[in-house]
């Protein structure tokens, strides 16, 4: 049948989106650890990743409009590219915010931290573990593990609102802290947006399943 | 707003010992245009057919349950089948129209049903071919044949020929299937005019067609009609698995 090829090209779509997101837990992850250990060469490896990235999402996208040119997708099989377009984005994005906080480690070169760095290494392992649920979940077509990480958010939510509001006692007491503790507000920043994404793409998921428009 | 034109209720047909329609139910909605879409041998050209009684004409066919046309049984004792196919016209897949003039083939509905005044004719014949979105390119050659004029004049004529009667339906099966892009694209901008003033049902294999111009879509399988909604819903979240597989090509 004439659709077994459209098949096998959903499917390198959905690979592709797998690797994407591989590629992005892994510089959450290096990023992260390249700042904790204060690891320039980790920190150019992110940034040199990142291209990747971004031409990989290209490729994505260029796929997806030729198989609606080709193929007039209709139902599931519309939703999935469409969505699979946008989730690209998403996971581009996220990588943007991995470079950013690769390039933060660059910027405090070796500078002793105001304090042990504990939240944010905790707030990127669950983003971590919410990249690859939210990709499963994307994978299995299973709308309600999409809806369960979307949800997580809050929790990612909190340890930015708590973390922001620490460094902010610790820039109080110390102006020589203000530089610094700006800095680390942005990672913390950087991976809240990085939680946005992860829910934005949950909200795709449970779209492709059920055609049902939801916010998280 | 939506108001019924025709109401289907409980709906079987037979040819000889098979069931080709099994229990159809559907309301037909006024000046919208409703697609029948499904497999070969699904039932939606019977089911098509049954809507002006043109299974009639088969030997051993026989139909249960009701169709109400403005309220009225079109199975009913006592029905002119002329006179109801005259308010439900009918255009076929290939062109079909008759060895005459352009203007005959118009005029010839008009004259089975009694009217001779020429200026009447004139009129009539005219006012067809433009609702037909014809009339601009035949104008100058009324009197010539119209298996003269290209595939795609050619269904547009039997289009007029059909609205020259006044009917209240058009009943179309595979109106453009035996046409290029260009005469189906003038024709799918006239069923989309067309809507303001008849009530379309139409038969198509096309699911983009469907899609692009119909309101309401009928999926039919099997002699059973699976699923029937607001043409928008059919194509972006349909409720049965057998409609998703056919619309996406899955189907078998």
């Amino acid at each position: 049948m004439v659709r077994s090829n459209f098949e096998k090209d959903l499917e390198k779509l959905n690979q592709d989106i797998l690797k994407m997101g591989s590629m992005v837990e892994e510089a959450i992850h290096k990023a992260v650890t390249s700042l904790v250990e204060q690891d320039f060469e980790l920190a150019d490896q992110v940034m040199k990743q990142d291209d990747k990235l971004d031409r990989y999402e290209l490729k994505v996208d260029k796929k997806c409009i030729k198989l609606i040119a080709l193929q007039q997708p209709v139902a599931r099989d519309l939703r999935q590219i469409g969505m699979i377009a946008k989730i690209a984005t998403d996971l581009e994005r996220m990588g943007d915010l991995a470079y950013n906080i690769a390039r933060i480690t660059k910027e405090l070169s070796g500078e002793e931290f105001i304090k042990p760095l504990i939240d944010i290494p905790r707030m990127a392992e669950i983003v971590q573990e919410m990249v690859r649920e939210a990709l499963e979940s994307f994978v299995n077509l299973d709308a309600e593990q999409a809806r369960k990480v979307g949800r997580r958010d809050d929790e990612v939510d909190e340890l930015d609102d708590q973390i922001i509001r620490e460094l902010l006692t610790y820039m109080m007491e110390d102006p020589t802290a203000i530089k610094q503790g700006n800095k680390l507000m942005f990672v913390s920043r950087y991976l809240e947006r990085i939680g946005d994404h992860i829910t934005n793409i949950c909200e795709k998921v449970v779209y492709i399943v059920t055609a049902e428009r939801v916010t998280f | 707003m939506s108001k019924k034109k025709i109401e289907i209720k409980n709906l079987d047909f037979y040819y000889n010992d098979f069931q080709a329609l099994k229990n159809i139910s559907l309301d037909i909605v006024a000046n919208q245009v409703t697609a029948l879409i499904g497999p070969s041998g699904c039932g939606k050209s019977t089911f098509l057919r049954t809507l002006n009684r043109m299974n009639d004409l088969i030997e051993g066919t026989k139909v249960d349950g009701d169709i109400l046309l403005d309220g009225e049984n079109i199975y009913a004792k006592g029905v002119d089948v002329v006179d109801l196919r005259k308010q439900v016209g009918m255009v076929f897949q290939e062109p079909n129209p008759f060895p005459k003039s352009i203007y005959e083939n118009v005029a010839y509905g008009p004259k089975a049903h009694g009217i001779t005044d020429k200026d009447r004719l004139d009129q009539i014949v005219e006012q067809s071919l433009r609702d037909a979105a014809l009339w601009d390119e035949v104008k100058d050659r009324l009197d010539r044949s119209a298996l003269g004029i290209s595939g795609g004049q050619q269904q547009r004529l039997c289009i007029a020929r059909a609205l020259a009667v006044k009917p209240d339906i058009l009943l179309m099966d595979e109106p453009t299937s035996a046409l290029d892009p260009i005469a189906t694209a003038k024709i799918e901008e006239l069923m989309d005019n067309l809507r303001e003033d008849y009530t379309i049902v139409i038969v198509t294999h096309s699911m983009q067609q469907a899609a692009r111009i119909s309101d309401y879509t009928a999926f039919f399988l099997m002699g059973e009609m699976i699923e029937y909604g607001p043409t928008e819903r059919i194509f972006e979240k349909p409720e049965h698995k057998k409609t998703e597989d056919y619309i996406t090509g899955r189907f078998g």
